[in-house]
C-alpha cells in the first residue's frame, strides 16, 4: 500500500458523559503492513490519548485485541488496513453483543462464568500418581482434539453469533468448542458431567447451525463443527435411550 | 474500610501466579485466595511464549547435566542450589501439566516430545507445538477455574504495596472498570507480574509487560536484583520485535549473513545455531557492524533460513512461525528466509528472593519473571523460563500457604497507612490534570534512550547518556497531564502508572549496569571486555532512594560448580 491516509470513525462512549455511543473521526497516516490495531495506536499516541481499548501482544495470541471493523469481528493486531480499502474510511465499533464498558471495552465477565459452567479441565475418577508419569497419548489422540485446544478467548465467535446475539444465555462457541475439547482427550473422564450444561437448552440445542463462529475465528477452532458433534452424539445418546429403556448406561 | 481480605492475594495471572494459585488450594481448601490481574489472566504474556518448557526426563539426560547447561549458560551467576532444586522440581512439573491437560506435541510412542534448544547438551525442551506458552497458560487458567477458593480480580492494577514495619498489609488498587481505589488486606502477598520488556522500543513483549509490578515492591523497599543483566533474544522481526521461536534453530533452521554464510562458525563453531542466546545476538550484532549483514546496524537483520526443514515439520512443530511470517511479514518461510535481529525479550533480574522465593518484606514472596530467584544469572537458557515460572509458582503457593496459616486471623491492618496511601493516589491523579507534559512523548524517549544506550554491547559513556536521558524524563514525568476526567477504564491513567514504573525500572537496569564494570552473560560493556569474578563474582542489589537506585552486592552461591572461562 502506498502511504497515505485513512480516516477511522471510531465508536466513542463514556458512561456518564455520553448518552449513547456515537462515531468521531480521526485522520491516521498510514504505512505498508499497517494493522488496524497500529492505527489506534496512532490515534491514542497522537491524536486522543482517551482512547480505550485493549491490547497487548501484536501477534495474534493473547486475544485482547478484537473488536468490529466495518461490521465484522476481527482481531485488530492482524488485520492489515489494506485489506480494507473501499473508500478510505474504517468503522472501527466494540465487538457486538457485549455490553459495553467504555469505547471500544466490551464486558466479559459472562464468557468467564461460562467457562467455568462447562468444566473446561481435566475430570478424572482417580488421578494417576506424578509418579507415574505423562499419560500416554499417541500423536492421532493428540490430533483429536488440538484444533479445539487452539481457542485464544478472543470472542470474535460470540460477535458474529446471532443465537448469542438474541439470547446471551446461550453457552455459546468457545465455551462449548473448550468443553468438547476435554471430551476428546484421552486423559479426561468427565464427558458425562459436562453433559447436562452442554444438553441443557442454554446449550448446543440453541445452535442453528450458522456457521458464523467458525468463519471468524482467526485460529481455524471451528467451534461449529463441535456443536453440531456433541448434538449428534446427544441425539444418538436420546435414541439409545428411548429404544433401550432398560439398558443400565 | 479493608474492602477485601485474604490469606494469600496473587498479583498477576500468568504462569507462574496461576501455579501459585493452584499449589495454594491444593495445599488447603480453607485458605482465601485472591489473584488480581490488569489483564484477563489469559491474556497474561506467558501467552507469547513459543519454544518449550525444559525439565530433564529422558533417559539420556541427569539433574547434572542441565545444572551445568544453566549454570554455564548463566555465566556463573545462578545461585547453585537454586539451580539444583530448579532443575529436580522441572520434571515433575512438565508431567503435572500432562495430567492437567496440556496438549503437549507427542512422539509416536505418546510419550512427551522433545526439542533441542540453545545452550541445552540434550534434546530436553517439551514443547506444545510452538505455542508452548499459549497452552500452557490456558490450561493453568481452566484449571484454577475448579477451585472455589480463588477469587479473582480481572482488570484491577494495583497501585502500592502495603508494607507496615517491613510487613506486608495487603495492597491499593484500581478497579478498572470503575475507576475507585480499594485497599486489599492479605496476609501474605505473591508478585507474579511479569517482565519489563517494554522499557525498550524494540521488543517481542506485549503492552503489558512494563516491570510494574517490581516498581511496586521496589518502592516498599524490597531490593531488585540484577538488573542490568536484559535477554536479547537473537531472532526477533525487524522493527516490530515479534518473536520467531528459538525452537526454529532447535529444529534445525541456519542463521546466515548476506553473503548466504552460517556465520555463527565465526561465533561459537561448536554449537553454531544451539549457541545461548547471548552469544548468538552478540554475534549478528557484529555482523551488522562488519558490513556482513543486511543494512546497518541501528535496524539491519540477518537471515534465519528453514526452507530445508520441510513443510511437514513446520507445519507440525513450526505452526506459529509460518502464520506470523505471513501475517507480519508477507514472507513464505518456506520458500524464504526470514529477517530477524535481536529483540529485547526477558529480565533476567527481577525482585530479590531467595531460593523459597521470599522476599526481605515478610509474607511478600515473587516468582516468575518478576522475581530474581537466581535461577538465570547473566543470561538466561532459553526454555527454562517457562518451567521456572511452574516451579517457583509452585513454590510460593505453598510456602505463602504455610506462612498465612501461620499468622492469627482478624490482625487489624494497619487502616490508617492504607487510607493515606490512598489519598495521596488521589491527589496524584489531581495533579495530573493541571500538568503540560505528555506521556505518550516520554515513553518513546525512553525506549528510544534504552535502544540506543542500554542495547546488546554497552559503554561507560552511552550508559551515562542512558541515565541522564532518565533523570530528566523523571523530572518531565512529575508534570505529565491527563485530559480525560472519566474514571471508567481510564487508560491516560493507566499508561500514566505504567510510565512512572518504566522509569524507575530503567533506571535500576542502567544504573547496575553502570556500576558491573565487567563483561558477563548478558551485559557486555565494551570498556571492560572481560569477566571478572574477583570483583564481580556477586549479584547487585538495587535499593530504592529518593535519589536514585543504590547500589550494593551479595555473593553468588556455589556449591560443587567452580567457576571457569565458558566456553562452548
Amino acid at each position: 500500500m502506498a502511504k497515505g491516509e485513512i480516516t477511522l470513525k471510531i465508536s466513542r462512549y463514556i458512561p456518564g458523559k455520553h448518552q449513547e455511543a456515537f462515531l468521531k473521526e480521526y485522520k491516521v497516516p498510514t504505512s505498508e503492513g499497517m494493522m488496524v490495531l497500529d492505527a489506534l495506536n496512532y490515534v491514542r499516541e497522537e491524536l486522543d490519548p482517551s482512547l480505550a481499548f485493549r491490547w497487548s501482544c501484536r501477534m495474534g495470541i493473547c486475544g485482547s485485541c478484537g473488536m468490529s471493523v466495518d461490521g465484522k469481528p476481527s482481531l485488530t493486531c492482524q488485520d492489515l488496513i489494506n485489506d480494507h480499502n473501499d473508500d478510505n474510511a474504517l468503522i472501527i465499533a466494540p465487538l457486538s453483543n457485549f455490553p459495553v464498558i467504555r469505547d471500544l471495552v466490551v464486558d466479559l465477565t459472562d464468557f468467564m462464568e461460562k467457562l467455568k459452567k462447562v468444566k473446561a479441565w481435566i475430570i478424572r475418577d482417580e488421578d494417576i500418581p506424578l509418579s507415574d508419569g505423562e499419560h500416554v497419548q499417541t500423536p492421532s489422540q493428540l490430533m483429536a482434539f488440538r484444533n479445539h485446544s487452539g481457542c485464544i478467548n478472543c470472542m470474535l465467535c460470540y460477535s458474529a453469533c446471532p443465537i448469542y446475539g438474541l439470547d446471551t444465555k446461550f453457552i455459546g462457541p468457545a465455551a462449548i468448542a473448550l468443553a468438547y475439547r476435554y471430551n476428546l482427550d484421552n486423559r479426561d473422564q468427565g464427558e458425562k458431567i459436562r453433559q447436562p450444561i452442554l444438553s441443557s437448552p442454554e446449550g448446543v440445542w440453541d445452535c442453528t447451525f450458522v456457521g458464523e463462529c467458525t468463519e471468524v475465528c482467526p485460529h481455524g477452532v471451528m467451534p461449529a463443527e463441535a456443536i453440531q458433534r456433541l448434538k449428534l452424539q446427544f441425539a444418538k445418546d436420546m435414541a439409545f435411550k428411548t429404544l433401550m429403556p432398560w439398558t443400565k448406561r | 474500610m479493608i474492602d477485601y481480605s485474604f490469606d494469600i492475594l496473587i498479583i498477576g495471572g500468568g504462569a507462574a501466579g496461576l501455579r501459585a494459585s493452584i499449589a495454594a488450594a491444593e495445599h488447603s481448601k480453607d485458605l482465601r485466595i485472591g489473584i488480581i490481574s490488569k489483564v484477563y489472566p489469559m491474556r497474561s504474556h506467558t501467552v507469547a511464549a513459543e519454544g518449550g518448557a525444559a525439565a530433564a526426563l529422558r533417559d539420556d539426560d541427569n539433574f547434572d547435566l542441565h545444572a551445568l547447561d544453566t549454570i554455564k549458560g548463566s555465566d556463573y551467576l545462578a545461585d547453585q542450589d537454586v539451580v539444583e532444586m530448579f532443575v529436580q522440581e522441572a520434571p515433575k512439573e512438565v508431567i503435572q501439566l500432562d495430567h492437567w491437560g496440556c496438549p503437549w506435541s507427542r512422539d509416536e510412542d505418546g510419550k512427551l516430545s522433545v526439542r533441542a534448544f540453545g545452550g541445552m547438551s540434550v534434546k530436553r525442551t517439551h514443547l506444545a507445538s510452538d505455542k508452548t506458552g499459549f497452552h500452557l497458560l490456558h490450561t493453568l487458567f481452566q484449571t484454577s477455574l475448579q477451585y472455589p477458593n480463588i477469587s479473582r480480580y480481572d482488570e484491577w492494577f494495583v497501585t502500592s504495596l502495603v508494607v507496615d514495619n517491613n510487613k506486608i498489609n495487603g495492597v491499593i488498587a484500581l478497579e478498572l472498570h470503575t475507576g475507585q481505589l480499594k485497599f486489599i488486606a492479605t496476609k501474605s502477598l505473591i508478585l507474579a507480574t511479569g517482565g519489563a520488556g517494554r522499557i525498550f522500543a524494540v521488543t517481542s513483549n506485549g503492552a503489558i509487560n512494563t516491570g510494574s509490578g517490581m516498581a511496586l515492591a521496589y518502592r516498599a523497599g524490597a531490593p531488585l536484583k540484577d538488573m542490568e543483566f536484559i535477554q536479547f533474544h537473537p531472532t526477533g522481526l525487524p522493527n516490530i520485535g515479534t518473536l520467531i521461536t528459538e525452537g526454529a534453530r532447535g529444529e534445525g533452521g541456519y542463521l546466515v549473513n548476506k553473503d548466504n554464510e552460517r556465520f555463527l562458525s565465526r561465533y561459537i563453531p561448536n554449537k553454531m545455531e544451539l549457541g545461548p542466546r547471548d552469544i548468538i545476538s552478540r554475534s549478528i550484532i557484529t555482523e551488522l557492524e562488519q558490513g556482513r549483514g543486511f543494512g546497518d546496524v541501528k535496524t539491519g537483520y540477518v537471515h534465519l533460513d528453514l526452507r530445508h526443514l520441510g513443510k511437514k515439520l513446520m507445519e507440525e512443530r513450526l505452526p506459529f512461525v509460518l502464520e506470523l511470517s505471513r501475517t507480519y511479514l508477507a514472507i513464505d518461510p518456506l520458500k524464504e528466509p526470514i529477517p530477524v535481529r535481536p529483540t529485547a525479550h526477558y529480565t533476567m533480574g527481577g525482585v530479590h528472593t531467595n531460593i523459597d522465593t521470599e522476599t526481605p518484606i515478610e509474607g511478600l514472596y515473587a516468582c516468575g519473571e518478576a522475581a530474581c530467584v537466581s535461577l538465570n544469572g547473566a543470561n538466561r537458557l532459553g526454555s527454562n523460563s517457562l518451567t521456572e515460572c511452574l516451579v517457583f509458582g509452585a513454590k510460593s503457593g505453598q510456602v505463602s500457604a504455610i506462612y498465612a496459616e501461620s499468622q492469627k486471623d482478624g490482625k487489624q491492618s494497619d487502616e490508617k497507612l492504607a487510607q493515606s496511601q490512598i489519598k495521596s493516589t488521589e491527589d496524584f491523579f489531581k495533579s495530573l490534570e493541571h500538568g503540560t507534559e505528555s506521556v505518550p512523548m516520554i515513553q518513546r524517549s525512553l525506549r528510544k534512550a534504552m535502544d540506543q544506550n542500554c542495547g546488546v554491547f554497552r559503554k561507560e559513556d552511552s550508559l551515562q547518556e542512558a541515565l541522564s536521558t532518565i533523570n530528566e524524563l523523571k523530572e518531565r514525568y512529575t508534570k505529565v497531564k491527563i485530559v480525560d476526567s472519566s474514571r471508567t477504564f481510564n487508560v491516560e491513567i493507566l499508561d500514566t502508572l505504567e510510565l512512572g514504573a518504566m522509569l524507575e525500572i530503567a533506571e535500576a537496569v542502567v544504573e547496575s549496569a553502570i556500576q558491573r564494570k565487567e563483561s558477563r552473560g548478558a551485559h557486555v560493556r565494551r570498556d571492560y571486555p572481560n569477566r571478572n569474578d574477583e570483583e564481580f563474582l556477586s549479584h547487585s542489589l538495587a535499593h530504592f532512594s529518593n535519589k536514585g537506585p543504590e547500589i550494593e552486592y551479595l555473593p553468588v552461591t556455589l556449591t560443587k560448580w567452580k567457576p571457569e572461562e565458558r566456553k562452548y
